[in-house]
């Protein structure tokens, strides 16, 4: 492939004929007119990109390096805010924060989820099915925000959560869950399990639905079980939908906001504040705009450190 | 080198065009924050003519007092030639929006304000000496305005010019329910804070909830911890590390003798027992309907409490820990200042005089807002009702005005101080996983942090 070829399928599509096409000079100059028509028709999207997504990037990284209240005159201070990310025991604590809560966004819910759609994946037909995928994705069209308030009342002191643990008889377990040290931030995290597991489970469900039923056929002639038939077709047919669930939702658990700000607040104490809760506490409450943007960039960087090894991975084998 | 060519156009461009756009950016604005729009001098000539021309003033309110709204009407009725635009959000919304909004182009008139010395500092207030001397501001009672002055370009509070008035002045103290009180033989508010400390201990015995009070969002047992620490030293301390006076500290005996109170009120369970878990509007709704003896709290709630729990509701002035000492309290102005861009600020001022001033202003002001509406201390307050908490409250800020035992709070100590540390810190307190030495020194850890950016 020359490196030709390789912009224009990375750029912008041009038609299939032009990489078969033996002659170069012909494809070239039909390839260099597309692509600047190409150009033409991203261009809209491009400049809406550049300037809320590029643009933004970059001031955040600028700013990263100044001490800056928002409005006065600002102050260059080199990396000494990245310093700060990186040594301050709260910031530290918070990033870490974030990192427990990945084990309730992420692992939690592609588990269950992975377990919920096989059940499901029997009954798709029926309107049993339906009412089932209906029910899980619920969460995805609540609102974050009133999703958490309405936890955080079945969550409190006379909730109904104690209501019935006192009511089998666990009365000694009961307490304010969000609010104590120890509980609070599972508490959040379960929250967060309970958003992310209908979108999990969608996506597998449909992920499943694409294999191929001959599979599973050969498996069970085989003399395969359904824990044998899920670990040798299932789960390996699953690897795309499963890095596309561990994305979004790793994603979630590190930019985490809403569902924190309404429960907790971040509180007790730190316990449950997160990166972005701090970010948005730092900038506009502290007024500290230069920390917050450097956490902003180190938060990036968390993501894409994250994300990109399941990208790799989850994409190797399919090409 | 045809292919090259072909690369770069396409490779090139693919870089290019967001590096130029980055590029571009950059260079636009170099540092940021460089370019403010400086404000008007303070020795520009004011008017106190409201004049007859078609005003609009745009007003800039907290979301769920409806005092400012009831101004705004009144005001209307009697000069029909202003007109007000109100814009309103909760207060921490204001808090944080507050330095961009007055900096833009439509910046408001009148606005609350959370804290102002960053505003100060900024240029994006505007400096009322010139009013004070127009309107007569300096008749009021010192103590009524001392929180609003800044001296130094924002540097110090506590004096120096004036940057803001109240609409209302609010005090705080504690609300108790009657009932519960007959209950735990209470018959008169304590006198001191040992015996407050002796009806705690006694509602506890009778398995009364002693004190509600909400710790989560923001720290509401700074209440009863301010209270005590108000009565174990000398005020004047505290109101010099409120205005960051140099050399000011947090870490004092009176502060840490009433973080261990607190602590030892939190292990004998005076607090209820998910207070990290209680926000205002439910401890509110929970005294309300008996769950405790006593809450800390603010006369902005009388009106509300003498409709939701009409005549079983009291208030009293924390006490002081030598009987028959002098109250010391908070009680800030509900602060409101006149943006240094604002469009009218002679008629904001104008507003501002007739609130203090016009008698029918002064009686929305209590009725409405609950709270004194300051002024000159010859004007009479406004009668209310006997009998009511309102009518005990609006007593109780006469008494603290007569005593000057007014103070700030100290969460508006620095903008970020109640959000980064006490708040945080207050629940560790009482969750048994901070001490209180530990205690006093974060939060003059939080408060240096602060200062020195």
């Amino acid at each position: 492939m020359t490196a030709a070829v390789g912009g224009t399928a990375a750029g912008v599509p041009t038609g299939g004929a032009d990489r078969q096409s033996p002659v170069r000079p012909r494809r070239r100059r039909r390839g260099r007119t597309a692509g600047w028509l190409g150009w033409l028709w991203v261009l809209p999207a491009l400049l809406m990109y550049g300037f809320f997504v590029l643009r933004p990037l970059l001031l955040t990284m600028q700013y990263s390096l100044y001490r800056w209240n928002g409005i006065g005159q600002a102050e260059w201070v080199g990396l000494t805010n990245y310093l700060t990310v990186f040594t301050d025991s709260d910031l530290l604590k918070i990033i870490g924060n974030a990192f427990v809560l990945i084990v309730f966004f992420s692992f939690v819910p592609v588990a269950l989820g992975l377990l919920v759609a096989s059940l499901v994946r029997r009954m798709s037909g029926g309107p049993f099915g339906t009412v089932v995928r209906t029910v899980l994705f619920l969460p995805q069209v609540i609102p974050l925000v009133a999703a958490g308030i309405a936890w955080s009342w079945l969550l409190s002191t006379d909730g109904l959560v104690n209501q019935v643990l006192r009511a089998v008889g666990l009365g000694g377990v009961t307490r304010a869950w969000l609010g104590e040290f120890d509980t609070a931030l599972p508490a959040v995290g379960v929250i967060g399990t309970w958003v992310m597991l209908g979108l999990c489970t969608i996506l597998l469900v449909t992920g499943m639905s694409k294999i191929d039923p001959a599979l599973y056929e050969a498996a069970r002639i085989d003399g395969a079980g359904p824990v044998r038939e899920f670990f040798a077709v299932t789960l390996p047919s699953l690897r795309q939908e499963v890095g596309v669930c561990l994305t979004v939702t790793i994603i979630a658990a590190l930019a985490s906001f809403d569902i924190v700000y309404i429960s907790t607040s971040g509180g007790p104490g730190i316990q449950t504040t997160v990166p972005g809760l701090e970010i948005y506490r730092l900038a506009f409450s502290q007024r500290q705009v230069g920390l917050a943007s450097a956490l902003s960039v180190v938060l990036m960087v968390l993501v894409l450190a994250c994300v990109l090894p399941i990208q790799r991975l989850t994409r190797e084998d399919k090409a | 080198m045809p292919d090259f060519s072909t690369r770069f156009s396409r490779r090139g461009l693919a870089l290019l065009v967001p590096a130029l756009a980055a590029g571009l950016v950059i260079s636009a604005c170099s540092a940021p924050g460089s370019d403010q729009p400086s404000s008007t001098g303070s020795d520009a000539p004011v008017s106190t003519e409201l004049g007859t021309g078609p005003i609009t003033l745009e007003l800039y309110a907290e979301t769920g007092f409806p005092l400012v709204k009831a101004l705004a009407d009144e005001f209307t009725k009697q000069h029909p030639n202003v007109k007000f635009n109100i814009r309103e959000d909760q207060f921490t919304v204001i808090t944080e929006n507050a330095p961009r909004v007055l900096a833009s182009d439509n910046a408001p008139d009148i606005i609350r304000l959370p804290t102002m010395v960053d505003l100060v500092k900024d240029d994006l207030l505007k400096n009322l000496d010139p009013y004070v001397a127009a309107y007569g501001w300096d008749k009021f009672p010192a103590s009524q305005l001392v929180q609003l002055r800044l001296a130094d370009g924002g540097k110090v509070r506590g004096s120096g010019s004036l940057y803001g008035l109240g609409l209302g002045y609010s005090v705080t103290g504690v609300f108790y329910n009657k009932k519960l009180a007959q209950q735990v033989g209470m018959t008169e508010p304590p006198a001191t804070v040992a015996e407050f400390e002796e009806l705690l201990a006694k509602a506890k015995a009778a398995g009364v909830q002693p004190i509600v009070q909400f710790n989560k969002n923001t720290a509401g047992i700074n209440f009863p911890h301010q209270a005590l620490q108000n009565q174990f030293g000398d005020p004047a301390q505290i109101a010099d590390w409120i205005f960051q006076k140099p050399g000011a500290t947090f870490d004092t005996p009176a502060a840490l003798k009433a973080t261990e109170t607190i602590q030892r009120w939190a292990k004998a369970g005076y607090f209820t027992k998910d207070a990290n878990a209680l926000d205002y509007a439910t401890m509110v709704g929970d005294f309300t309907k008996g769950g405790g003896l006593f809450m800390f709290n603010g006369d902005w709630e009388s009106g509300n409490l003498d409709k939701n729990m009409a005549g079983n509701a009291g208030f009293f002035l924390f006490p002081t820990e030598a009987a028959g000492g002098k109250h010391v309290a908070m009680s800030a102005p509900n602060t409101f200042g006149i943006g240094a861009r604002a469009k009218n600020p002679d008629a904001a001022a104008y507003f501002l005089n007739w609130a203090h001033t016009d008698a029918k202003a002064r009686e929305i002001s209590v009725k409405v807002g609950g709270s004194s509406p300051g002024g000159p201390a010859e004007l009479s307050l406004p009668p209310v009702t006997e009998g009511t908490v309102l009518a005990e409250t609006l007593k109780a800020s006469q008494q603290l005005g007569a005593e000057n035992g007014a103070v700030d709070f100290t969460a508006n100590a620095t903008g970020g101080i109640f959000a980064a540390a006490i708040t945080p810190e207050l629940q560790k307190l009482i969750a048994g996983q901070q001490t209180p030495e530990g205690y006093v020194k974060a939060v003059q850890a939080e408060y240096e942090k602060e200062l020195s950016r």
